[in-house]
Protein backbone atom coordinates (compact mmCIF):
# COMPACT_ATOMS: atom_id res chain seq x y z
CA UNK A 1 0.00 0.00 0.00
CA UNK A 2 2.81 2.18 0.78
CA UNK A 3 5.02 1.66 -1.93
CA UNK A 4 1.81 2.62 -4.52
CA UNK A 5 1.54 5.43 -2.74
CA UNK A 6 5.14 6.50 -3.25
CA UNK A 7 5.23 5.31 -6.29
CA UNK A 8 2.03 7.37 -7.25
CA UNK A 9 3.91 10.73 -6.66
CA UNK A 10 7.39 9.68 -7.49
CA UNK A 11 9.17 8.05 -10.93
CA UNK A 12 10.48 5.23 -8.85
CA UNK A 13 9.60 4.08 -5.79
CA UNK A 14 12.29 5.13 -2.93
CA UNK A 15 14.71 3.15 -1.85
CA UNK A 16 15.80 2.51 1.58
CA UNK A 17 19.22 0.85 2.20
CA UNK A 18 21.60 0.68 4.59
CA UNK A 19 24.72 1.98 4.61
CA UNK A 20 26.42 1.05 7.67
CA UNK A 21 25.13 0.20 11.47
CA UNK A 22 23.98 3.27 12.26
CA UNK A 23 22.92 4.69 8.81
CA UNK A 24 20.60 4.39 6.28
CA UNK A 25 20.19 6.26 3.14
CA UNK A 26 16.60 6.90 1.31
CA UNK A 27 17.18 7.36 -2.53
CA UNK A 28 14.06 8.98 -4.21
CA UNK A 29 15.45 9.10 -7.81
CA UNK A 30 18.87 9.39 -10.03
CA UNK A 31 17.65 12.65 -11.33
CA UNK A 32 17.53 15.72 -9.73
CA UNK A 33 14.12 18.11 -10.18
CA UNK A 34 12.27 20.68 -7.60
CA UNK A 35 9.52 17.89 -6.97
CA UNK A 36 12.11 15.20 -5.72
CA UNK A 37 13.21 17.76 -3.86
CA UNK A 38 9.54 18.61 -2.81
CA UNK A 39 9.12 14.96 -1.29
CA UNK A 40 12.86 15.07 0.21
CA UNK A 41 11.45 18.07 2.15
CA UNK A 42 8.31 16.83 3.42
CA UNK A 43 9.94 13.18 4.60
CA UNK A 44 12.99 15.49 6.56
CA UNK A 45 10.03 17.21 8.33
CA UNK A 46 8.31 14.13 8.84
CA UNK A 47 11.40 12.36 10.00
CA UNK A 48 11.91 15.33 12.55
CA UNK A 49 9.22 13.66 14.68
CA UNK A 50 10.45 10.24 15.02
CA UNK A 51 12.87 9.60 18.29
CA UNK A 52 15.64 7.93 17.80
CA UNK A 53 16.89 9.76 15.18
CA UNK A 54 20.43 11.59 15.02
CA UNK A 55 20.74 13.35 11.79
CA UNK A 56 19.42 13.72 8.68
CA UNK A 57 21.36 15.44 5.86
CA UNK A 58 18.90 15.99 2.92
CA UNK A 59 20.18 16.42 -0.62
CA UNK A 60 19.67 16.58 -4.37
CA UNK A 61 17.94 12.86 -4.54
CA UNK A 62 18.90 11.52 -1.11
CA UNK A 63 18.50 11.66 2.56
CA UNK A 64 20.64 10.40 4.85
CA UNK A 65 19.26 9.14 8.12
CA UNK A 66 21.81 8.50 11.18
CA UNK A 67 19.97 6.94 13.78
CA UNK A 68 20.78 5.90 17.06
CA UNK A 69 21.54 2.04 17.74
CA UNK A 70 20.29 2.04 21.23
CA UNK A 71 16.76 2.80 19.75
CA UNK A 72 16.57 1.09 16.69
CA UNK A 73 18.50 -1.82 15.05
CA UNK A 74 18.61 -2.40 11.53
CA UNK A 75 15.36 -3.82 11.28
CA UNK A 76 13.77 -1.41 12.82
CA UNK A 77 15.02 1.23 11.80
CA UNK A 78 13.51 -0.02 7.76
CA UNK A 79 10.37 -0.58 9.56
CA UNK A 80 10.00 2.96 11.24
CA UNK A 81 10.64 4.45 7.79
CA UNK A 82 8.40 2.70 6.03
CA UNK A 83 6.16 3.72 8.66
CA UNK A 84 6.77 7.25 8.15
CA UNK A 85 6.76 7.37 4.30
CA UNK A 86 3.25 5.19 4.32
CA UNK A 87 1.68 7.91 6.59
CA UNK A 88 2.82 10.92 4.38
CA UNK A 89 0.32 12.64 2.28
CA UNK A 90 2.37 12.67 -1.00
CA UNK A 91 -0.67 15.37 -2.85
CA UNK A 92 0.77 18.44 -0.46
CA UNK A 93 4.76 17.62 -1.82
CA UNK A 94 3.89 19.95 -4.41
CA UNK A 95 1.96 23.14 -2.64
CA UNK A 96 4.91 23.02 0.38
CA UNK A 97 5.26 26.39 2.02
CA UNK A 98 8.84 27.44 1.56
CA UNK A 99 10.88 30.21 3.34
CA UNK A 100 11.96 32.60 0.74
CA UNK A 101 15.21 34.33 1.51
CA UNK A 102 16.40 37.47 -0.05
CA UNK A 103 20.02 38.19 -0.08
CA UNK A 104 21.09 41.79 -1.05
CA UNK A 105 24.32 41.70 -2.98
CA UNK A 106 26.52 44.65 -3.81
CA UNK A 107 28.07 43.40 -7.66
CA UNK A 108 31.64 45.16 -8.15
CA UNK A 109 34.48 45.12 -9.32
CA UNK A 110 36.34 45.51 -5.69
CA UNK A 111 34.28 41.87 -4.04
CA UNK A 112 33.37 40.72 -7.30
CA UNK A 113 36.73 39.46 -9.30
CA UNK A 114 35.36 37.24 -11.58
CA UNK A 115 32.10 39.54 -12.89
CA UNK A 116 34.38 40.45 -15.88
CA UNK A 117 35.59 37.23 -16.84
CA UNK A 118 32.44 35.59 -16.06
CA UNK A 119 30.30 38.63 -18.53
CA UNK A 120 33.64 37.67 -21.72
CA UNK A 121 33.04 33.80 -21.14
CA UNK A 122 29.08 33.85 -21.48
CA UNK A 123 29.38 36.92 -24.25
CA UNK A 124 27.37 39.35 -21.72
CA UNK A 125 27.76 43.09 -20.29
CA UNK A 126 28.52 42.90 -16.58
CA UNK A 127 24.81 44.41 -16.46
CA UNK A 128 23.00 41.57 -18.03
CA UNK A 129 24.83 39.17 -15.97
CA UNK A 130 23.90 40.90 -12.60
CA UNK A 131 20.55 41.30 -14.13
CA UNK A 132 20.43 37.27 -15.15
CA UNK A 133 21.93 36.14 -11.74
CA UNK A 134 19.38 38.32 -9.75
CA UNK A 135 16.25 37.87 -11.25
CA UNK A 136 15.96 34.16 -11.16
CA UNK A 137 14.30 32.46 -8.23
CA UNK A 138 16.84 29.63 -6.90
CA UNK A 139 16.22 26.64 -4.86
CA UNK A 140 18.65 25.34 -2.24
CA UNK A 141 18.98 21.84 -3.12
CA UNK A 142 21.76 20.82 -0.06
CA UNK A 143 23.93 22.09 2.50
CA UNK A 144 27.16 21.60 2.78
CA UNK A 145 30.90 22.05 2.17
CA UNK A 146 31.24 24.33 4.96
CA UNK A 147 28.34 25.26 8.12
CA UNK A 148 25.51 26.77 6.25
CA UNK A 149 26.76 27.20 2.63
CA UNK A 150 23.60 26.38 0.84
CA UNK A 151 24.00 24.78 -3.34
CA UNK A 152 21.45 27.07 -4.74
CA UNK A 153 20.06 25.87 -8.40
CA UNK A 154 19.69 26.32 -11.33
CA UNK A 155 21.10 29.24 -12.94
CA UNK A 156 19.84 30.59 -16.19
CA UNK A 157 21.94 28.74 -19.29
CA UNK A 158 23.52 31.80 -20.24
CA UNK A 159 25.73 32.25 -17.10
CA UNK A 160 26.95 28.16 -16.88
CA UNK A 161 30.72 28.95 -16.81
CA UNK A 162 33.05 26.34 -14.97
CA UNK A 163 34.80 26.47 -11.49
CA UNK A 164 38.37 28.26 -12.23
CA UNK A 165 40.95 25.89 -13.29
CA UNK A 166 43.17 27.32 -9.92
CA UNK A 167 41.16 27.53 -6.81
CA UNK A 168 40.99 30.77 -4.63
CA UNK A 169 42.72 29.90 -0.98
CA UNK A 170 40.40 32.11 0.84
CA UNK A 171 37.46 33.23 -0.54
CA UNK A 172 36.24 36.01 1.12
CA UNK A 173 33.63 35.82 3.96
CA UNK A 174 29.79 36.63 1.89
CA UNK A 175 31.25 36.03 -1.47
CA UNK A 176 28.54 35.81 -4.08
CA UNK A 177 29.38 32.91 -6.52
CA UNK A 178 28.40 30.59 -9.62
CA UNK A 179 29.99 27.32 -11.05
CA UNK A 180 28.51 25.13 -13.66
CA UNK A 181 24.46 25.20 -12.69
CA UNK A 182 25.18 26.56 -9.36
CA UNK A 183 25.19 29.54 -7.30
CA UNK A 184 26.10 30.06 -3.41
CA UNK A 185 27.18 32.19 -1.00
CA UNK A 186 30.22 31.75 1.07
CA UNK A 187 29.49 31.65 5.22
CA UNK A 188 32.55 32.01 6.46
CA UNK A 189 36.67 31.85 4.67
CA UNK A 190 38.03 28.76 3.10
CA UNK A 191 39.49 28.20 -0.51
CA UNK A 192 37.31 27.89 -3.16
CA UNK A 193 37.18 27.30 -6.91
CA UNK A 194 33.78 29.16 -7.84
CA UNK A 195 33.46 32.26 -10.18
CA UNK A 196 32.84 35.37 -7.75
CA UNK A 197 30.29 37.68 -8.50
CA UNK A 198 29.69 39.97 -5.58
CA UNK A 199 29.43 40.15 -1.65
CA UNK A 200 26.68 40.44 0.94
CA UNK A 201 26.83 42.29 4.09
CA UNK A 202 24.32 39.80 5.81
CA UNK A 203 25.72 37.22 7.97
CA UNK A 204 24.55 33.78 6.43
CA UNK A 205 25.33 31.97 10.07
CA UNK A 206 24.60 32.50 13.52
CA UNK A 207 24.92 30.25 15.90
CA UNK A 208 23.74 32.16 18.69
CA UNK A 209 20.44 32.85 16.98
CA UNK A 210 17.57 30.42 17.11
CA UNK A 211 17.18 30.31 13.44
CA UNK A 212 21.37 29.63 12.96
CA UNK A 213 21.49 29.14 9.58
CA UNK A 214 20.02 31.81 7.05
CA UNK A 215 18.77 29.20 4.37
CA UNK A 216 18.04 25.84 5.20
CA UNK A 217 17.52 22.61 2.19
CA UNK A 218 14.07 23.14 0.46
CA UNK A 219 13.99 27.61 0.99
CA UNK A 220 13.56 29.50 -2.17
CA UNK A 221 16.35 31.76 -2.15
CA UNK A 222 16.79 35.39 -4.37
CA UNK A 223 19.65 38.14 -4.90
CA UNK A 224 18.64 41.88 -4.52
CA UNK A 225 21.28 43.91 -5.97
CA UNK A 226 22.55 47.01 -3.58
CA UNK A 227 24.48 49.57 -4.23
CA UNK A 228 28.06 50.69 -2.64
CA UNK A 229 26.76 52.39 -0.42
CA UNK A 230 24.15 50.94 1.06
CA UNK A 231 26.36 47.93 1.17
CA UNK A 232 29.20 49.26 3.08
CA UNK A 233 25.81 51.16 5.26
CA UNK A 234 24.82 47.50 6.02
CA UNK A 235 28.05 46.73 7.21
CA UNK A 236 29.73 45.21 4.43
CA UNK A 237 33.59 45.41 3.65
CA UNK A 238 35.56 45.66 0.28
CA UNK A 239 38.46 44.23 1.74
CA UNK A 240 39.97 40.88 0.66
CA UNK A 241 41.06 40.48 -2.63
CA UNK B 1 40.52 23.02 39.99
CA UNK B 2 42.28 22.75 36.93
CA UNK B 3 44.83 21.25 34.58
CA UNK B 4 47.47 23.72 33.70
CA UNK B 5 48.95 22.86 30.58
CA UNK B 6 52.79 23.66 30.54
CA UNK B 7 53.36 21.94 27.31
CA UNK B 8 49.99 21.68 24.98
CA UNK B 9 50.86 18.46 22.63
CA UNK B 10 51.33 17.66 19.24
CA UNK B 11 46.53 17.65 18.96
CA UNK B 12 45.11 18.11 22.11
CA UNK B 13 41.35 18.52 21.48
CA UNK B 14 38.44 18.63 24.23
CA UNK B 15 36.21 15.91 22.98
CA UNK B 16 32.51 14.45 23.95
CA UNK B 17 30.53 12.12 21.95
CA UNK B 18 29.99 14.56 18.79
CA UNK B 19 27.63 17.63 17.96
CA UNK B 20 24.39 15.27 16.88
CA UNK B 21 21.38 17.16 15.23
CA UNK B 22 22.88 19.73 12.81
CA UNK B 23 24.55 17.80 9.92
CA UNK B 24 21.13 19.28 7.82
CA UNK B 25 22.81 22.37 8.06
CA UNK B 26 26.49 21.24 7.28
CA UNK B 27 27.85 21.15 10.63
CA UNK B 28 29.95 17.90 11.09
CA UNK B 29 29.89 15.92 14.34
CA UNK B 30 33.03 15.77 15.51
CA UNK B 31 33.48 13.66 18.73
CA UNK B 32 36.31 11.11 19.82
CA UNK B 33 37.86 9.39 17.23
CA UNK B 34 38.06 6.50 18.75
CA UNK B 35 34.88 6.17 20.75
CA UNK B 36 35.19 2.96 22.53
CA UNK B 37 38.30 4.48 24.23
CA UNK B 38 36.43 7.30 25.01
CA UNK B 39 33.46 5.56 26.64
CA UNK B 40 35.62 3.33 28.65
CA UNK B 41 37.54 6.72 29.81
CA UNK B 42 33.99 7.66 31.45
CA UNK B 43 33.46 3.98 32.17
CA UNK B 44 36.25 3.94 34.86
CA UNK B 45 35.13 7.11 36.81
CA UNK B 46 31.56 6.62 36.63
CA UNK B 47 31.16 9.53 34.85
CA UNK B 48 28.03 10.06 32.42
CA UNK B 49 28.89 8.84 29.21
CA UNK B 50 28.91 12.28 27.22
CA UNK B 51 31.80 13.73 29.66
CA UNK B 52 33.65 16.07 28.08
CA UNK B 53 37.46 14.25 27.98
CA UNK B 54 40.66 15.24 26.12
CA UNK B 55 41.50 13.53 22.88
CA UNK B 56 45.52 13.55 22.69
CA UNK B 57 46.88 12.68 19.75
CA UNK B 58 51.06 11.50 19.29
CA UNK B 59 51.67 12.81 23.04
CA UNK B 60 53.93 15.47 23.94
CA UNK B 61 51.49 17.30 26.22
CA UNK B 62 52.23 18.32 29.85
CA UNK B 63 49.45 18.96 32.37
CA UNK B 64 50.29 19.96 36.18
CA UNK B 65 47.23 19.86 38.56
CA UNK B 66 46.19 22.54 40.42
CA UNK B 67 43.87 20.91 42.42
CA UNK B 68 42.62 16.92 43.52
CA UNK B 69 41.69 15.02 40.71
CA UNK B 70 40.63 11.21 39.89
CA UNK B 71 41.66 10.56 36.27
CA UNK B 72 41.31 7.50 33.73
CA UNK B 73 43.51 7.02 31.25
CA UNK B 74 42.29 5.33 28.09
CA UNK B 75 43.14 4.46 24.17
CA UNK B 76 46.31 4.59 23.24
CA UNK B 77 49.76 4.14 25.37
CA UNK B 78 51.26 7.09 24.77
CA UNK B 79 54.51 6.36 27.44
CA UNK B 80 52.01 8.51 30.07
CA UNK B 81 53.95 8.86 33.48
CA UNK B 82 52.83 11.26 37.00
CA UNK B 83 55.45 13.04 38.45
CA UNK B 84 58.33 10.79 36.30
CA UNK B 85 56.16 7.40 37.44
CA UNK B 86 55.33 5.74 34.42
CA UNK B 87 51.47 4.66 34.32
CA UNK B 88 49.22 2.46 31.88
CA UNK B 89 46.39 2.92 29.73
CA UNK B 90 43.04 1.66 30.82
CA UNK B 91 43.09 2.72 34.68
CA UNK B 92 42.22 5.12 36.87
CA UNK B 93 44.86 7.17 38.74
CA UNK B 94 44.63 9.94 42.06
CA UNK B 95 46.24 13.11 41.21
CA UNK B 96 46.69 15.39 43.83
CA UNK B 97 47.57 19.48 43.39
CA UNK B 98 51.17 19.84 42.05
CA UNK B 99 51.55 16.60 40.62
CA UNK B 100 52.61 16.97 36.91
CA UNK B 101 51.05 14.38 34.11
CA UNK B 102 52.75 14.01 31.22
CA UNK B 103 52.39 12.28 27.61
CA UNK B 104 55.28 11.17 25.47
CA UNK B 105 55.15 9.36 22.76
CA UNK B 106 53.11 6.49 21.02
CA UNK B 107 54.16 3.05 22.37
CA UNK B 108 50.95 1.60 21.32
CA UNK B 109 47.88 3.30 19.12
CA UNK B 110 47.68 6.56 18.30
CA UNK B 111 45.11 8.51 20.34
CA UNK B 112 44.93 8.53 24.17
CA UNK B 113 42.15 9.81 26.42
CA UNK B 114 42.46 11.64 29.76
CA UNK B 115 39.24 12.03 31.66
CA UNK B 116 38.64 13.37 34.85
CA UNK B 117 35.88 12.84 37.76
CA UNK B 118 32.98 14.35 36.42
CA UNK B 119 35.06 15.39 33.13
CA UNK B 120 36.26 18.79 32.00
CA UNK B 121 33.89 21.71 32.01
CA UNK B 122 33.25 24.06 28.97
CA UNK B 123 30.47 25.54 27.48
CA UNK B 124 28.47 23.02 24.56
CA UNK B 125 27.90 25.23 21.49
CA UNK B 126 25.22 23.46 19.40
CA UNK B 127 24.64 21.30 22.17
CA UNK B 128 28.69 19.65 22.26
CA UNK B 129 31.80 20.39 23.28
CA UNK B 130 33.00 18.78 20.78
CA UNK B 131 36.31 20.64 18.89
CA UNK B 132 36.40 21.20 15.16
CA UNK B 133 38.93 23.53 14.62
CA UNK B 134 38.05 24.04 11.37
CA UNK B 135 34.71 24.70 11.98
CA UNK B 136 35.40 26.98 14.79
CA UNK B 137 32.93 25.13 17.34
CA UNK B 138 33.72 23.82 20.17
CA UNK B 139 36.46 23.56 22.67
CA UNK B 140 37.01 24.91 25.96
CA UNK B 141 36.93 28.69 24.12
CA UNK B 142 33.91 27.53 22.26
CA UNK B 143 35.64 28.67 19.05
CA UNK B 144 37.32 25.48 18.20
CA UNK B 145 40.88 26.06 19.52
CA UNK B 146 42.54 23.32 20.40
CA UNK B 147 44.22 22.94 23.90
CA UNK B 148 47.57 25.76 23.83
CA UNK B 149 50.31 26.38 26.57
CA UNK B 150 49.24 28.48 29.21
CA UNK B 151 45.73 27.30 29.09
CA UNK B 152 43.96 26.46 32.46
CA UNK B 153 41.55 23.48 31.79
CA UNK B 154 38.99 23.42 34.33
CA UNK B 155 37.38 20.77 36.20
CA UNK B 156 35.44 20.10 39.82
CA UNK B 157 37.88 18.72 42.04
CA UNK B 158 37.37 15.80 44.09
CA UNK B 159 39.74 14.12 47.01
CA UNK B 160 37.38 10.61 46.32
CA UNK B 161 39.60 8.30 44.10
CA UNK B 162 37.99 4.79 43.14
CA UNK B 163 41.36 2.33 41.86
CA UNK B 164 39.81 0.78 38.84
CA UNK B 165 41.40 -1.06 36.09
CA UNK B 166 39.97 -2.95 32.49
CA UNK B 167 40.04 -6.80 33.00
CA UNK B 168 42.69 -7.31 30.47
CA UNK B 169 40.35 -9.82 27.82
CA UNK B 170 38.34 -6.03 27.60
CA UNK B 171 41.58 -4.21 26.35
CA UNK B 172 42.05 -3.45 22.64
CA UNK B 173 44.53 -4.74 20.47
CA UNK B 174 45.16 -1.87 18.44
CA UNK B 175 48.01 -4.17 16.68
CA UNK B 176 45.18 -5.37 14.86
CA UNK B 177 45.32 -5.10 11.00
CA UNK B 178 42.43 -5.77 10.00
CA UNK B 179 39.32 -3.30 9.31
CA UNK B 180 35.26 -4.53 9.16
CA UNK B 181 33.87 -3.34 6.27
CA UNK B 182 30.11 -3.60 5.49
CA UNK B 183 29.25 -2.86 1.67
CA UNK B 184 27.32 -0.77 0.35
CA UNK B 185 24.35 0.40 -1.95
CA UNK B 186 27.18 1.69 -4.23
CA UNK B 187 29.04 -1.72 -3.67
CA UNK B 188 27.47 -2.90 -7.27
CA UNK B 189 29.31 -0.08 -9.49
CA UNK B 190 32.60 -1.66 -8.60
CA UNK B 191 33.52 -4.83 -10.90
CA UNK B 192 34.13 -8.19 -9.19
CA UNK B 193 37.93 -7.38 -9.80
CA UNK B 194 38.18 -4.61 -8.07
CA UNK B 195 36.04 -5.60 -5.26
CA UNK B 196 38.54 -8.54 -4.98
CA UNK B 197 40.99 -5.84 -5.28
CA UNK B 198 39.97 -4.17 -2.86
CA UNK B 199 39.29 -6.88 -0.09
CA UNK B 200 42.64 -8.79 -0.85
CA UNK B 201 45.24 -5.84 -0.68
CA UNK B 202 47.32 -4.33 1.85
CA UNK B 203 46.86 -0.40 2.12
CA UNK B 204 49.51 2.17 3.50
CA UNK B 205 48.13 5.02 5.59
CA UNK B 206 49.55 7.70 3.77
CA UNK B 207 50.36 11.19 5.67
CA UNK B 208 47.20 12.89 4.83
CA UNK B 209 45.27 11.50 7.52
CA UNK B 210 43.58 13.94 10.05
CA UNK B 211 40.08 13.59 11.67
CA UNK B 212 38.57 14.53 8.76
CA UNK B 213 39.20 11.37 6.98
CA UNK B 214 42.57 8.95 6.11
CA UNK B 215 43.75 9.01 2.62
CA UNK B 216 45.29 5.08 1.87
CA UNK B 217 47.90 4.24 -0.47
CA UNK B 218 48.22 1.17 -2.07
CA UNK B 219 46.03 -1.19 -4.64
CA UNK B 220 43.83 1.25 -6.88
CA UNK B 221 40.23 0.38 -7.43
CA UNK B 222 37.15 1.96 -9.57
CA UNK B 223 39.31 4.57 -11.09
CA UNK B 224 37.49 6.98 -13.45
CA UNK B 225 34.40 6.04 -12.20
CA UNK B 226 32.12 8.75 -12.78
CA UNK B 227 31.18 11.09 -10.10
CA UNK B 228 27.55 10.72 -8.15
CA UNK B 229 24.94 13.42 -7.25
CA UNK B 230 26.10 14.57 -3.42
CA UNK B 231 24.48 12.68 -0.76
CA UNK B 232 25.13 12.95 2.78
CA UNK B 233 28.29 10.82 3.85
CA UNK B 234 27.92 8.06 7.10
CA UNK B 235 30.80 7.90 9.63
CA UNK B 236 33.52 5.56 7.79
CA UNK B 237 32.20 5.60 4.94
CA UNK B 238 35.16 4.77 1.75
CA UNK B 239 35.04 6.87 -1.17
CA UNK B 240 36.58 6.25 -3.74
CA UNK B 241 37.99 9.38 -5.88
CA UNK B 242 39.22 9.18 -9.50
CA UNK B 243 42.68 8.16 -8.79
CA UNK B 244 41.32 4.92 -7.20
CA UNK B 245 43.03 5.45 -3.81
CA UNK B 246 40.48 5.04 -1.23
CA UNK B 247 39.54 7.93 1.60
CA UNK B 248 37.75 6.59 4.80
CA UNK B 249 35.52 9.12 6.22
CA UNK B 250 35.76 10.22 9.88
CA UNK B 251 34.41 12.27 12.64
CA UNK B 252 35.33 15.66 11.52
CA UNK B 253 34.01 14.42 7.77
CA UNK B 254 32.49 17.07 5.35
CA UNK B 255 28.65 16.13 5.84
CA UNK B 256 28.29 15.86 1.99
CA UNK B 257 29.87 14.29 -0.79
CA UNK B 258 29.76 13.12 -4.17
CA UNK B 259 32.38 10.37 -4.84
CA UNK B 260 31.21 6.95 -4.65
CA UNK B 261 31.71 4.57 -1.80
CA UNK B 262 32.84 0.99 -2.11
CA UNK B 263 31.53 0.02 1.50
CA UNK B 264 31.44 1.90 5.23
CA UNK B 265 34.34 1.20 8.06
CA UNK B 266 31.76 -0.20 10.61
CA UNK B 267 31.77 2.29 14.19
CA UNK B 268 33.36 0.13 16.31
CA UNK B 269 36.32 -0.77 13.73
CA UNK B 270 36.96 3.24 12.73
CA UNK B 271 37.85 3.03 15.94
CA UNK B 272 40.90 0.90 15.56
CA UNK B 273 41.68 2.76 12.00
CA UNK B 274 42.03 5.73 14.00
CA UNK B 275 44.98 4.65 16.46
CA UNK B 276 46.93 3.61 13.13
CA UNK B 277 49.34 5.81 11.98
CA UNK B 278 50.71 6.73 8.51
CA UNK B 279 52.71 4.42 7.29
CA UNK B 280 51.45 2.10 9.15
CA UNK B 281 49.73 -1.15 6.90
CA UNK B 282 46.21 -2.16 6.84
CA UNK B 283 44.10 -4.50 5.16
CA UNK B 284 39.86 -4.37 4.81
CA UNK B 285 37.86 -7.39 5.77
CA UNK B 286 34.40 -7.98 5.09
CA UNK B 287 31.58 -7.54 7.04
CA UNK B 288 27.86 -8.08 7.36
CA UNK B 289 25.81 -5.84 8.63
CA UNK B 290 24.09 -7.56 11.34
CA UNK B 291 27.61 -8.95 12.12
CA UNK B 292 28.20 -5.74 12.63
CA UNK B 293 25.57 -4.52 14.58
CA UNK B 294 25.78 -7.53 17.01
CA UNK B 295 29.52 -6.31 17.62
CA UNK B 296 28.35 -3.00 18.60
CA UNK B 297 25.93 -4.16 20.59
CA UNK B 298 28.07 -6.49 22.93
CA UNK B 299 30.85 -3.76 22.99
CA UNK B 300 28.88 -1.07 24.80
CA UNK B 301 26.77 -3.51 26.84
CA UNK B 302 30.22 -4.80 27.90
CA UNK B 303 31.20 -1.21 29.19
CA UNK B 304 27.82 -1.12 30.22
CA UNK B 305 27.68 -3.83 32.37
CA UNK B 306 31.49 -3.62 33.51
CA UNK B 307 30.19 -0.16 35.43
Amino acid sequence: MKDNQASAATATPIEISLVSDQACLLQFSNVISDAVADQISLVTTALRELEGIIDLIPSYTTLLVVFDTSCFDRFAIQKALQGVLASIDWSSAGNRVSQEVVIPVYYGPEVGPDLEDVAKHCQLDTDEVIRLHSTTTYRAYAIGFTPGFAFLGNTPEALHVPRKTTPRLKVPIGSVAIAERQTAVYPSVTPGGWQILGRTPIALVNWASDSLALINAGDSVRFEPMTKEEFLAQGGNLDGF
Amino acid sequence: MAFKVLKPGMLTLLQDLGRHGYQHLGVTSGGPMDEVAFRWGNALLDNPDNAPQLEITFGMLSLEATQPTSIAIAGADLGATINGEAVMPWQTYEVKAGDVLNFQQPKFGLRAYLAVKGGFLATPVLGSVATVTRESLGGFDGKGSKVQKGDLLPFHATSNHTPRHLPRLAIPNYEQAEIDVVTGYQYARFSGLDRARFFNSDYTLSQNCDRMGYRLEGQAVGQDQPGIISEGIAYGAIQIPSDGNPIVLLRDRQTIGGYPKIGCVTSISGGFLSQKKPGDKIGFRFMTIDQAERERHLTLARIHQWR
